[in-house]
C-alpha cells in the first residue's frame, strides 16, 4: 500500500496515568511509517472521539490499565457514532481479562493486546486490518 | 518463537551489549580487588553502604508489608485484617483512581473506576471503615497517594483521634513523592512549583506534629516502572530527594530534624546483582547528600530506610506460576540489600489485582526467606565481594553523572518542567521492547521458552455494583451536612492556600468536618491551577 499514510490516535482514557505501554506503541507505529497522534493523559471519551474526528484519524489505540475499561470503551465507540464516524475502527491494550475482550468485541471494538503483545505484532494488526478511510 | 539462539548469535546491530544486566550495563568478566575501591566500611555507621543498623535482621527482621486496595472500604479492612492474621506486619494502602486524582466517587470522572485498581475513598466515614478494628498505635501504615496526599493524612489523624490515639503515637508513611509523579507515575493536580509547597508544608507539619510519621516516601519504584535502567532509577529518586531536602531547608528546617523522617522506596527488579548494588549505592550516597550537600550532623539525619517492592513490570501473563520464581529472586536482592520494609508482587498481578491466594504465596515467600533460607543471620553478606562493591561503585558513578545533569539544569523541578527525566525514561522503556521484540532479552514464556497453555488462573474480580454503592454513600454523606458549615471549611483550606500558611491545620479542621477528598482538591485545582500533560512520545 503505498497511497495513503494511516493516521493513527493513541489515547490514554480515563483516570490512569500508566502510559508507558501507550508511548511505547506510538513511538513503535511512528517508526513503523504511520502518522501518529497521541492524546496525552487523563483524557475523557468525549475528549478522544473529538480529537479522532479533528484529526480524522483512520483508527483510535486505547490504552487502559487502570480496570475502566468495561466503561470507557464502549464510551468511545458510543460518542464516535454519534459523531458520524462510527467507522472508525477501535482497537486497544491493557490489563484486560479474557471475558471482557469477547464482551468489547461484540461492541464493537476490533482487537485487545494484553500485556506481553510485542510492537511487531501490533504493527503487523494494523497494516492487515486497518484502511485508509474513504 | 524459538528460545534465545538467535539472541546469542553476534550482531552488530545489537541494542545491548552481550554481557549485560537488564539495564544494559556491561557486566565484566570477573571482577577482582582493583575494580571495588569504593568505601565498605561499618554496617550502622556512615555512609551506611552495608546497612543502617549495625545488626540488621538478627535486631529485627524486615516489615512484610504487602499493598491492598480493592472496592469498598469494608472489603480492604477485611483484606488488611486476613494479612495482619497471617503474619504481616504493616499495612499498605491502595486508593483507586479517583482518590489518586483527588475526584469523589459521586464525579463524572469518576465513572467506571471508583475501587477498580484500589480502595475508594472519598469522605471520613470511608477512612473510619477502612481502618475499623486496627487499632493505628498498634501496626504502622503506608499509604500510597500523592496530589492528594494532604487529605488522607489528614483523614488518617483524625480517624486516630477518633480511636482515642494520640498523633505522636501514630506511625507510617505516606507516600506523597509529587516529583516522581510527574516523572513516572503521572497522577497529579497542580504543577510543580505548588506542588511542591505542600509537599513541604506536610514535612514541615509531621515533623512537628506527628513526629513517628514519614511524610514523604521518595519513590524510584514508579520510575522503574516506567521503563528507566537501574541507575536513572538511582538518580532520579536521590535528585527527587535533594529537591525535596532543598525545599524543607529553604522553608527554615533544620536537617536534624526533617532528615529522619524522609524515607525511600526502591524497585527490585530482575538483575540480582545489579539490584543489590543499586540499594547499597542509594544509601552511601543519599548519606554523603544530608552531611556534605544539606550539612546534617546526626547519622539519624544520614541513613536511608527504604521500602523495596519486587518488580511488576517483569512478571508475565505466560506461565504465570514463573512469577513466583521472579518475585523470589527479587525479594533476595532486597533482603541481601539490606531494605527495612517489603512488598512481593502477587503471581497473578499481569491479569487482575490479586486474589486472596496469591497474595498468600507472596507473603509466604518471604516469611521463607525470612525463616529458612538463614540469610537473616548475618549482615550484608555481600559486603566485600569483588562483583557487588565493583557494580556498587559503578551504580554510583552512573547516577551521579545524572545527578550533576539535573544540578546544572538548575535542579529537579526545572529538570522535569525540561522533560528530562520523562524523556530518558520514555527512551530506556523503548529501546528495552526493542531488544525484548527482537530477542536480546529473553523473558521466559514469552518471547523464550514458550508453549501453548491452557490452563486459566482463578482472577479476582471487583463487582461492579460497588461503583454505585460509594456513589450512594458519598452522596448521602454530603446532603447530611450543614451547608454554611461545609462552605467555612472550604473557605479555611482556601484562604491558607491563597496566603501561603501551611495547610495541613485547615485540611485536618475541614475533614473532621466532613470536607471530601475531591472537594479539598478542587480548591487546589482552583488556586494553584491544573497541570497538563506535555503528551510528548
Amino acid at each position: 500500500m503505498s497511497e495513503k499514510v494511516l493516521r493513527i490516535l493513541v489515547a490514554k482514557p480515563g483516570l490512569d496515568g500508566h502510559d508507558r505501554g501507550a508511548k511505547i506503541i506510538a513511538r513503535a507505529l511512528r517508526d513503523a511509517g504511520f502518522e501518529v497522534i497521541y492524546t496525552g493523559l487523563h483524557q475523557t471519551p468525549e475528549m478522544i472521539a473529538e480529537t479522532a474526528v479533528q484529526e480524522d484519524v483512520d483508527c483510535v489505540g486505547l490504552s487502559i490499565l487502570s480496570g475502566a475499561h468495561m466503561t470507557l470503551f464502549p464510551r468511545v465507540l458510543n460518542l464516535l457514532r454519534t459523531k458520524g464516524a462510527g467507522d472508525v475502527p477501535i482497537f486497544g491494550g491493557g490489563i484486560v481479562p479474557d471475558e471482557d475482550i469477547t464482551e468489547l468485541k461484540q461492541l464493537g471494538v476490533k482487537e485487545i493486546f494484553t500485556p506481553g503483545a510485542s510492537t511487531k505484532q501490533i504493527v503487523e494488526w494494523i497494516r492487515e486490518n486497518i484502511q485508509p478511510r474513504a | 518463537m524459538s528460545s534465545g539462539d538467535a539472541a546469542r548469535k553476534i550482531d552488530s546491530k545489537r541494542i545491548r551489549p552481550m554481557h549485560a544486566t537488564i539495564s544494559g550495563l556491561e557486566i565484566d568478566e570477573c571482577y577482582r580487588a582493583a575494580d571495588a575501591r569504593g568505601v565498605v566500611g561499618e554496617p550502622g555507621q556512615y555512609p551506611f553502604t552495608r546497612g543502617v543498623y549495625p545488626s540488621m535482621y538478627r535486631g529485627k527482621t524486615w516489615t512484610m508489608r504487602q499493598f491492598a486496595g480493592f472496592g469498598s472500604a469494608a472489603d480492604t479492612n477485611a483484606r488488611f485484617k486476613y494479612l495482619l492474621a497471617q503474619g504481616g506486619d504493616g499495612l499498605s494502602t491502595a486508593f483507586d483512581m479517583p482518590t489518586l486524582m483527588g475526584y469523589d466517587a459521586d464525579h463524572a470522572r469518576a465513572e467506571g473506576e471508583v475501587g477498580r485498581e484500589g480502595v475508594a475513598v472519598s469522605t471520613i466515614d470511608d477512612m473510619s471503615v477502612l481502618f475499623d478494628g486496627i487499632r493505628l498505635d498498634e501496626v504502622t501504615t503506608s499509604m500510597t497517594v500523592n496530589c492528594s496526599a494532604s487529605v488522607l493524612l489528614a483523614m488518617y489523624l483524625v480517624v486516630g483521634e477518633r480511636q482515642g490515639c494520640s498523633w505522636e503515637k501514630l506511625g507510617g508513611t505516606i507516600q506523597n513523592d509529587m516529583f516522581k509523579e510527574f516523572i513516572a507515575q503521572k497522577e497529579w493536580i497542580c504543577p510543580p512549583e505548588p506542588s511542591l509547597r505542600i509537599v513541604t508544608d506536610m514535612i514541615e507539619f509531621c515533623t512537628r506534629e506527628v513526629p513517628r510519621w514519614h511524610p514523604v516516601s521518595i519513590s524510584g519504584y514508579h520510575i522503574r516502572e516506567a521503563g528507566s535502567t537501574a541507575a536513572q532509577e538511582l538518580a532520579f529518586t536521590l535528585a527527587d530527594g535533594i529537591g525535596y531536602a532543598q525545599a524543607a531547608v529553604e522553608r527554615g528546617l533544620d536537617p536534624d530534624e526533617f532528615g529522619p523522617r524522609l524515607s525511600f522506596f526502591f524497585n527490585v527488579h530482575n538483575d540480582f546483582l545489579e539490584e543489590i548494588a543499586k540499594i547499597r549505592a542509594a544509601r552511601r550516597m543519599w548519606a554523603r547528600i544530608m552531611r556534605e550537600r544539606f550539612g546534617a550532623k546526626t547519622d539519624r539525619a544520614c541513613l536511608m530506610r527504604t521500602h523495596a517492592q519486587t518488580s511488576g513490570v517483569s512478571l508475565t501473563a505466560q506461565q504465570p506460576t514463573n512469577n513466583v520464581v521472579r518475585v523470589t529472586v527479587q525479594a533476595l536482592a532486597a533482603v541481601l540489600a539490606g531494605v527495612q520494609s517489603l512488598h512481593t508482587n502477587s503471581l497473578d498481578e499481569t491479569l487482575a489485582l490479586p486474589s486472596q491466594e496469591a497474595v498468600t504465596v507472596a507473603l509466604r515467600t518471604q516469611q521463607i526467606l525470612a525463616e529458612e533460607s538463614g540469610i537473616v543471620n548475618t549482615v550484608d553478606p555481600f559486603g566485600g565481594s569483588y562483583a557487588i562493591e565493583a557494580l556498587t561503585d559503578r551504580m554510583e558513578h552512573e547516577a551521579q553523572a545524572y545527578i550533576d545533569r539535573i544540578d546544572a539544569m538548575g535542579g529537579i523541578v526545572r529538570a522535569i518542567e525540561l522533560g528530562y527525566p520523562q524523556a530518558e525514561i520514555a527512551d530506556a522503556a523503548y529501546s528495552f521492547q526493542q531488544a525484548t521484540d527482537g530477542g536480546e532479552y529473553i523473558t521466559v514464556g514469552l518471547n523464550g521458552y514458550t508453549m501453548a497453555e491452557d490452563r486459566k488462573l482463578e482472577i479476582m474480580k471487583i463487582d461492579r455494583a460497588i461503583e454505585g454503592e460509594q456513589r450512594a454513600r458519598v452522596m448521602a454523606f454530603k446532603a447530611a451536612r450543614e451547608p454554611r458549615q461545609v462552605a467555612k471549611l472550604i473557605e479555611g483550606v482556601r484562604s491558607a492556600a491563597v496566603e501561603d500558611r501551611n495547610l495541613m491545620p485547615a485540611v485536618v479542621e475541614a475533614v473532621r468536618g466532613g470536607i471530601t477528598v475531591g472537594e479539598i482538591s478542587d480548591v487546589y485545582r482552583q488556586v494553584f491551577g491544573v497541570y497538563q500533560d506535555p503528551a510528548t512520545i
